[in-house]
């Protein structure tokens, strides 16, 4: 069984620490990503499961095994680079054999196996090319195709898409979300995509600053963030938010305006929106001045600032809609879908 | 937009007499002469590779075709008769022979030396760059002090290392023993070269990605195995370039290091192409002999130098 247990994962460079206490259950054939800004530590955490990074404190484990201070190469893993890392000088073929060859698999194995896996990948016509004979696309499945063959209990994908032009992408997205469906491999995948992350994931670690912000399934995080910060990374465009007094289950924005909510919280409040709830209508209580309308076709965008103040906010409408710069749009906050957080600590409050 | 390159290109070759009657301010005070600039610009290269390179050139293909008596009062002009007489003297095919081993001695040791060298300073995490320093050192000691440095440490009598070889029973005296004269210049000689290499492999290594390296680490390679099919494959453009970097430095930049060690002694035993030239011309003054030696060198750097240029640049892998 190759479950994946992070332990209370700490790691620190001389005396910056940057991940801290990272705690997680990953089952057996679950796909997890690691979702976050630059620099949040997604990359490191999933290098230390990989043993490319020293573990400062704190266990990783696959299955029972604590695999902290073991070598990669005996970790039964295999891992997909964001540049591919492929070996320049060996053809495709020779690419993918090379894990196997090293583990001293007989020749009709190997052969067997290669073959097997650029059938899947659909690159039986390139065995024989260097990889710089081929396109982004290709390389990126012969960095699968490399991962695959070895039949290993972790896949580690390391922003995988990221080189790729976006229709690529999500050409690629759903065929790795095939593949790991397909032979059912435990994978750890790593993205500051959260479009990527929302496809991809059965349950989604949010990151930022070194600390787990959430970890759930994609619609958890969607509906329930945990935080400002993961309610303003999941979701595009993202969550509007604007600062307000809650009291007796309503609350004030700063321009005056009274909503209903069925919030217990008293004081000062994060009130978030995503801008696809926000209803238009005719005599709703928030009042939106139009800066720029945004027409993406299926929907605009509707970016302004509620009237007369300089609160910025963002409605999502459907269809195309004639907004022009200076009219007062008019929506409604339904109460199921605002998001109330702590105004000092950015938490969630039920 | 395109008016204004043009402009631009103009200010730099057009001759004065082009802007006559113009009343571009912008034009009016840079005006050079189309012929003159360029050449004044490349003169003092073109007159140092005449004076240095192509007049001593010119001199040795011309004394390659004299023959001068003993006292230096009559020469003799005798075409090709000072290269038929090299051809023949077995003296001469024998130094050819010494030298092909003694460049390929030092190429091999400078280079695989460095090689290892640089693989364990990738890998070195602190102090990296005290380290780097001090490896990189060897190569600003000229050949000569170079030379002097080895006389020393060797000197059969006075040098620490002969007393030190005694120890294990062996005699060491190179102004005596020609194999081991040769395995000191080849020492000295190589070890001068393996900072430059290192330097080189060094760069190389750094060159591939880290990430290549982290994947044959997840592949199941360990260290000596990552080395050997996928950092060494991957220099391999630097090694062919400074295969040919070495061996051009074996052939001519070793004449300070023999010259101070062995002195091509002990009977020819480290004489090589190059001091040959020097001991054939200057010492026995056989000057005729010794530019006809200097003239067939000169082929072999025409050669060798077509070589890089043809290959160094195609052999890349990746």
């Amino acid at each position: 069984m190759a479950s994946i247990t992070l332990d209370s994962l700490t790691k620190s460079y001389g005396q910056t620490e940057v991940l801290h206490h990272i705690q997680g259950e990953i089952q057996h054939g679950e796909f997890i990503v690691i979702v976050g800004p630059s620099g949040c530590g997604k990359s490191t955490l999933l290098r230390m499961v990989a043993g490319l990074e020293t573990v400062t404190s704190g266990q990783v484990s696959i299955g029972d095994k604590v695999i902290n201070d073991l070598e990669p190469a005996d970790r039964d893993i295999a891992m997909v680079f964001q540049n591919y890392a492929l070996y320049p000088h060996m053809s495709v073929e020779q690419n993918m054999a090379y894990g196997l060859k090293i583990r001293k698999f007989p020749k009709a194995e190997i052969k067997r196996r290669v073959e097997q896996a650029a059938d899947i990948l659909e690159i039986r016509d390139y065995l024989k090319r260097k990889p710089r004979q081929l396109s982004g696309g290709q390389r990126q499945r012969v960095a699968m195709g490399r991962a695959i063959v070895r039949d290993p209990q972790v896949f580690l994908f390391d922003e995988p898409l990221s080189n790729l032009d976006a229709k690529l992408r999500v050409q690629m997205r759903l065929e790795i979300r095939k593949l790991q469906r397909r032979l059912g491999v435990t994978s750890i995948y790593v993205t500051h995509d959260q479009v990527e992350a929302m496809t991809l994931g059965d349950r989604l670690m949010v990151l930022n600053g070194g600390y787990v912000e959430q970890f759930g399934t994609p619609i958890e995080v969607y509906e329930k963030p945990a935080s400002v910060f993961v309610a303003g990374f999941i979701g595009s465009p993202s969550m509007n938010f604007i600062s307000a007094q809650a009291s007796k289950g309503q609350l004030t924005l700063p321009d005056g305006t009274t909503l209903a909510s069925n919030t217990s919280a008293n004081g000062p409040v994060t009130l978030g929106m995503r801008p696809e709830h926000l209803k238009q209508h005719g005599s709703g209580p928030i009042q939106l001045e139009v800066d720029l309308p945004e027409q993406l076709g299926a929907t605009t965008l509707v970016h302004g600032r509620i009237s007369g103040t300089e609160l910025p906010i963002t409605a999502s409408l459907n269809g195309i809609h004639a907004a022009s710069s200076g009219d007062v749009l008019r929506f409604d906050a339904p109460v199921e879908q605002m998001h109330i957080f702590d105004a000092q600590t950015g938490k969630r409050i039920e | 937009m395109l008016s204004l390159q043009i402009r631009g290109d103009n200010i730099i070759f057009a001759s004065p007499t082009s802007f006559a009657g113009s009343d571009d301010p912008m034009l009016k005070h840079v005006h050079f002469n189309k012929v003159l600039l360029p050449v004044l610009l490349v003169a003092p290269q073109i007159l140092i590779t005449l004076v240095f390179f192509m007049w001593p050139a010119g001199q040795a293909l011309y004394q390659s075709f004299l023959i001068e008596d003993a006292f230096g009062l009559s020469r003799e002009f005798v075409w090709f008769e000072n290269f038929q007489y090299l051809w023949h003297d077995e003296i001469y095919l024998q130094t050819f022979w010494r030298t092909a081993v003694f460049s390929a001695l030092v190429a091999m040791l400078a280079m695989s030396i460095a090689l290892i060298l640089a693989g364990f300073a990738e890998r070195v995490i602190k102090g990296a760059g005290a380290y780097r320093t001090l490896l990189i050192w060897p190569y600003a000691v000229a050949p000569v002090l170079a030379g002097a440095l080895w006389v020393f440490m060797f000197n059969p009598t006075l040098g620490i290392f002969p007393f030190l070889l005694e120890k294990i029973n062996i005699d060491w005296n190179h102004y005596l023993n020609g194999t081991q004269a040769m395995g000191l210049v080849v020492a000295a000689a190589a070890w001068k070269q393996i900072a430059y290499n290192f330097l080189f492999y060094l760069a190389a290594m750094q060159s591939i990605p880290k990430s290549v390296v982290e994947a044959a680490a997840i592949d199941g390679a360990g260290p000596l195995r990552r080395f050997w099919t996928i950092t060494l494959p991957l220099v391999s453009p630097t090694t062919f370039f400074l295969l040919v970097i070495n061996i051009v430095y074996a052939f001519f930049d070793t004449f300070g290091i023999i010259h101070a060690v062995t002195q091509g002694g002990p009977a020819n035993a480290t004489t090589i192409l190059v001091y040959k030239v020097y001991s054939d011309g200057f010492v026995g003054l056989d000057l005729g002999g010794s530019a006809a030696q200097s003239v067939v060198l000169m082929f072999i750097v025409i050669l060798m130098t077509v070589i890089q240029f043809r290959y160094v640049e195609k052999k890349v892998e990746y």
